[in-house]
């Protein structure tokens, strides 16, 4: 008896619509979270992610309203990230209907908000996202960078995750900017590194592009494997991961 | 038609919950109001981050009270998750201050698990008690659990008099309670209304026992 690897379809969204195009025969309407939401619930997903990719303060309401749709049909855990920036934004996106809420930029800048939604909210629904990149000067070689990979944050990546959880971060969605969008694999060696170094369970994402690619990550201690792209156009289904990981000797539901 | 109040006492996404609730056909309201949540065919008990948080959120809207009066008269209650562990007669998660009491309806402590990942976040199996209902036809199925402390032990005393609960376990690095059904009272440790269509099923399995 033990907990299964999540495998996690993760949805861009805008202003309330899913972008970067998702390609499903017999959708209705490709960019309706509601209707992605329910087809990946019923397709195995372990969890659904929403990443809010421009997050204005001018369409929070549509994005609000959106969760609040989706959680109405969707019986599986939702993790809504991006944009996120003060304790009341993290209250507005759970009491919209998200069980989890992903902690990017603002917790570098401020990390407080991380002690304090996790205080007020529960450690277990604080996920620290982390979009990390390679960088030599870094002490752990790696950096967690801000802006969805565009600045530098100072930080070294492996410190600032270990900080995370000791602030009451309940997850850390570990994203490699080096490995997304190759297709060519996660990021094996950051994996591990983080794995070494904290208790909290770590979802691997960035670099997915082959079946043969989400086993080598729960070996290097991933607890979930997270991707979009190869799901959205259905390269890869989540029921052939799932078998692929069950073939490896891995635990799935 | 069935009633569910889902008890609202603070307590994160509840909304969820009712829309679970809701597909198994009964009418459910949110409501701390004292008289409706004891009128209620049944009363939910939901339940997410510190258990001190969460005795205090319940203590507010008299739900010791509500809780209490209701079991006395045989009528259903369900905890979920930290609304589970508030039934147990105490916690450690604020060991500084040393340990925090609970609603005491049933002897034990509820304890950090001791496991290499931590929370304890994903679908995991549940070993369900012989002839459980809650777990009626879904006793092979994984649930969503998240959460860092559970009860390790069952320490209520049989009795002859009494029949005996069903407790149903789960492990994360320890044997866990993972369920319990104690008469009008039930609990899960994990969460039903993020436990995709098996989860459902035991909140059917829970509403089809209300008469």
């Amino acid at each position: 008896m033990s907990v299964a690897i999540r495998v996690i379809p993760c949805l861009d969204v805008d202003a309330g619509r899913v972008v970067k195009g998702v390609n499903f025969e017999n959708l209705n309407d490709a960019g309706d979270p509601v209707e992605l939401a329910r087809r990946y619930g019923n397709s195995g997903a372990d969890e659904l992610v929403f990443l809010d990719i421009k997050a204005s303060s001018s369409n929070r309401e549509t994005t609000y309203e959106m969760i609040r749709k989706t959680a109405e049909e969707l019986f599986i855990p939702l993790t809504v990230g991006g944009g996120v920036r003060t304790v009341s934004d993290v209250d507005q996106l759970l009491r919209a209907g998200a069980d989890k809420v992903g902690i990017n930029t603002a917790g570098i800048a401020n990390p407080e908000l991380i002690s304090d939604s996790a205080k007020r909210f529960g450690d277990q629904c604080i996920v620290i996202s982390v979009d990390v990149r390679r960088n030599q000067d870094s002490p752990s070689g790696f950096e967690a960078t801000t802006h969805g990979g565009r600045n530098s944050s100072g930080r070294d990546a492996l410190e600032w995750i270990i900080e995370a959880a000791e602030r009451g971060a309940g997850e850390v969605l570990l994203n490699s900017m080096d490995a997304d969008g190759t297709k060519n694999g996660y990021d094996l060696e950051l994996i591990s590194a983080v794995r070494a170094k904290v208790e909290i369970p770590v979802i691997a994402s960035g670099g997915a592009g082959k079946l043969s690619d989400f086993a080598p990550a729960v070996k290097a201690g991933a607890n979930a494997v997270l991707a979009a792209s190869v799901f959205h156009f259905n390269e890869i289904s989540i029921q052939e991961v799932k078998a692929k990981l069950a073939g490896s000797g891995e635990v799935v539901r | 038609m069935t009633s569910v109040v889902i008890l609202d006492y603070g307590s994160g996404n509840v909304r969820s919950a009712q829309r679970a609730v809701e597909t198994t056909g009964a009418t459910v309201s949110i409501s701390a109001d004292f008289d409706e949540a004891l009128e209620a065919d049944a009363l939910l008990v939901p339940g997410v981050g510190a258990f001190a948080a969460c005795i205090q959120g319940i203590k507010k809207v008299r739900g010791d009270q509500i809780i209490g009066r209701r079991l006395a008269g045989g009528r259903p209650v369900l905890g979920i998750c930290v609304g589970m562990q508030v039934l147990f007669e105490k916690s450690t998660e604020h060991a500084g201050e040393g340990f925090f009491e609970g609603l005491n309806e049933w002897p034990g402590t509820v304890e950090k698990l001791e496991a290499a990942v931590l929370p304890h976040m994903g679908w995991n199996n549940v070993a369900a008690s012989t002839g459980s209902q809650m777990f009626k036809g879904i006793e092979n199925e994984r649930f969503y659990f998240v959460h860092s402390f559970a009860a390790q032990k069952w320490e209520l005393d049989p009795h002859e008099m009494l029949a005996a609960p069903k407790v149903s376990w789960s492990n994360h690095g320890q044997d866990f309670v993972a369920a319990v059904e104690n008469g009008p009272l039930w609990a899960t440790q994990f969460h039903p209304e993020k436990s995709g269509d098996a989860g459902l099923t035991l909140l059917a399995n829970w509403i089809a026992t209300i008469k």
